[in-house]
């Protein structure tokens, strides 16, 4: 059965039925639960649920201690950039202690934390920064763009026996949406498509997924068919779902909320031109930020960031352009 | 292991003795190497001669189910626990019979199944991991402890002060035993350390931390293992961290020397005399070594006789010799199994 609640009750549902069902999963963070009468530390006891200092090394540094002995952490990071406050631990210690053992450990762990803030907390906790896990061998990456996602990709990153960075948007948390009850996995690497159509494919993630359908309904108003492919990780990531939507359609828009050269577009879009070039038959749009740190004021924060009208601007450029001669 | 730290009886006073000098046979031989197989060990290797003593009087405070974490210069901790030196040797020389199999090398090695939990390549970083790896201990309530073991440079990182707050806090049972060796890689203590620069003992730093603090010579494994215990045994009542401040003299310079392939690598002099001129520093530490000083303590007081002394030096040697052999013979991994091991 599902029912419709908001994105954020999603990832916490997901939290308190993987603590359920494994006694080995540990959730703390700055400022979860300081209270006894949290419902996490009743059901689950104060040894599991812990509230931390602000050391996010430390926080993240113990969350690889505990997985190489036998436990699944949640550490609640709140915003993502507080990540490169911990980077090595992150990028240097999480992923590469299983490989440098030659796979005598394992690190399962969760790094919870929100990104793309851009409703005027300016320019330190608004990135789109996913791409700089994305490219460490060994770091998985999630970014649930609906609550039944935000739950499900929640629940296979703690089974996950890899690190995940879990990234959650902060402009979808109060969305709601249909959410299975009970246990719901939905599994990390598998790409969904959130509207099929013929005419042009429209990749985008978290946040401008949303953008994409809206765009894609006043391409509809205009006869335009657009296919809509939220890849929903990024690592893996799932280019053979993409490729196959290419090749149906031809063209091809890449929506990224990042700036565009530390975008997912761009990782993207180097695939498709070495993978699917064939297939093309114009050049690839990318829609993303502007290289430039999210502004305060709403006119410039609106100014560098992508959204639906751009989006569908790029598809007619993308099919009113001249065929890709090979 | 046995359940309760051993007495120090004749038997363990000899069993320290013994993994002393295989500890520092083993490093003779990684040195050794250099000059016999050259090329054969790549990288960075970073020797513990001169820690001997404080490495085995803290591992033979150690129980059943006990932990430890430590810094790249980690030979020693496996050997004590039991790891086949021979397994060591291969991962140093990067062979697929290797403990890890090729994929760490000299500053990687990983034991799990004897307690040994890891290491960390960057200054200080190992030190959360440890504290993580009490944190499980204190939820799995089996009186485990965990030693997390660094170096004097790793108490100028946030993640020392972090993971000092954060387990003093919590009462994670867990030893920190900073192996100060007073040199950060070319650096002298007192030079970055305001406490040193103060006269003080590292130690102090334990202060701010709201936990004990103490400074021991850490060439006298009966004293290292006497203050561990200690601190083990208040970890384990639920009391909650200390940190064990184990005064050492490093024999060998900091690694092998730093450079582009083609360029045969060696071990340097060690800094007092390259960076500061200091030879009788360095001949004072000769003077001190550890394991001689050890010897000639059970020899005096009639716990060893030299026969067996010679006899358990020349054992030692058997054994590191088999396993340099070991290393040269075992294969290289196929170039592909690069790809293994990158996610679980």
């Amino acid at each position: 059965m599902a029912r419709e609640i908001p994105y954020i009750a999603a990832v916490n549902e997901a939290i308190a039925l993987e603590m359920a069902r494994d006694d080995t999963v540990v959730f703390y963070g700055q400022d979860v639960a300081p209270s006894d009468e949290d419902p996490l530390v009743k059901s689950f006891g104060r040894d599991r649920v812990r509230v931390s200092p602000i050391s996010e090394t430390a926080e993240i540094g113990m969350a690889v201690g505990l997985a190489l002995a036998g436990y699944r952490p949640v550490v609640e990071l709140l915003m993502a950039e507080f990540m490169l406050v911990a980077m090595n631990q992150v990028v240097n210690e999480a992923p590469r202690l299983r490989y440098m053992s030659g796979g005598r450990v394992k690190v399962p762990l969760v790094l919870k934390a929100g990104y793309g803030f851009t409703a005027g907390w300016a320019g330190q906790h608004t990135g789109s920064i996913y791409t700089m896990f994305a490219g460490i061998p060994g770091l998985k990456v999630v970014l649930p763009s609906t609550p039944a996602d935000a739950k499900g990709l929640m629940a296979s990153a703690v089974r996950d026996d890899n690190p995940v960075v879990y990234l959650m948007h902060y402009l979808l948390v109060l969305e709601h949406g249909d959410v299975p009850e009970g246990e719901y996995l939905v599994p990390i690497g598998e790409a969904a498509v959130r509207r099929p159509g013929s005419d042009v494919t429209i990749v985008a993630t978290g946040w401008t997924v949303g953008k994409a359908l809206e765009a894609a309904e006043m391409l509809a108003a205009e006869g335009i068919e657009a296919e809509v492919i939220d890849p929903r990780s990024l690592q893996p990531l799932d280019m053979p779902a993409i490729l196959e939507s290419v090749e149906k359609t031809g063209h091809l828009v890449l929506a990224d909320q990042a700036t565009r050269h530390a975008s997912a577009a761009s990782i993207i879009a180097a695939e498709v031109a070495e993978h699917g070039f064939a297939s093309l038959k114009a050049p690839i749009k990318l829609v993303t930020a502007h290289d430039a740190t999210i502004p305060y004021s709403e006119p410039m924060e609106a100014f560098v960031l992508p959204d639906e009208v751009k989006i569908a601007e790029a598809a007619r450029q993308a099919l009113g352009a001249a065929p890709v001669t090979a | 292991m046995t359940d309760q730290p051993a007495p120090l009886d004749g038997e363990r006073l000899i069993w320290i003795f013994t993994q002393m000098v295989r500890i520092r046979e083993f490093e003779e031989r990684v040195k050794r190497t250099f000059e016999d197989h050259p090329g054969v060990i790549r990288g960075h290797t970073h020797l513990a001669d001169g820690a001997e003593a404080s490495i085995v009087g803290s591992l033979a405070a150690m129980r059943e189910g006990d932990q430890l974490m430590s810094t790249y210069r980690c030979h020693g901790y496996p050997i004590t626990l039991g790891t086949d030196t021979k397994a060591i040797m291969a991962e140093i020389y990067g062979r697929t019979d290797g403990l890890c199999g090729g994929y760490g090398g000299s500053m990687h090695l990983a034991d799990p199944e004897r307690g040994f939990m890891g290491t960390s390549g960057i200054v200080g970083q190992g030190i959360p991991q440890a504290t993580g790896v009490a944190y499980a201990a204190q939820i799995r309530k089996q009186s485990q402890v965990v030693l997390c073991f660094f170096g004097d440079g790793a108490s100028k990182q946030g993640a020392f002060h972090e993971s000092l707050n954060l387990a003093s806090l919590w009462k994670l049972p867990i030893v920190y035993i900073m192996e100060n060796n007073s040199y950060n890689v070319a650096t002298r203590s007192e030079q970055e350390d305001a406490n040193a620069a103060a006269g003080e003992p590292l130690s102090v730093k334990a202060v701010a931390h709201s936990m004990p603090g103490v400074t021991i010579d850490g060439g006298d494994p009966i004293a290292v293992y006497e203050t561990v215990s200690a601190a083990a045994d208040r970890a384990r009542g639920g009391e909650g961290p200390t940190l064990v401040e184990s005064k050492v003299y490093r024999l060998s310079a900091h690694g092998n020397l730093i450079a582009p392939p083609g360029v045969p690598l060696h071990y340097p002099e060690h800094e007092a005399i390259t960076v500061f001129g200091n030879r009788e520093e360095y001949e004072a530490a000769l003077r001190g070594d550890p394991v001689p000083r050890f010897r000639a303590r059970l020899v005096e007081q009639g716990t060893l006789t030299t026969e067996r002394a010679d006899e358990i030096v020349q054992d030692a040697r058997d054994e590191m010799q088999a396993a340099v052999q070991f290393g040269l013979d075992s294969p290289f991994p196929e170039p592909s199994a690069a790809l293994n091991h990158v996610y679980a």
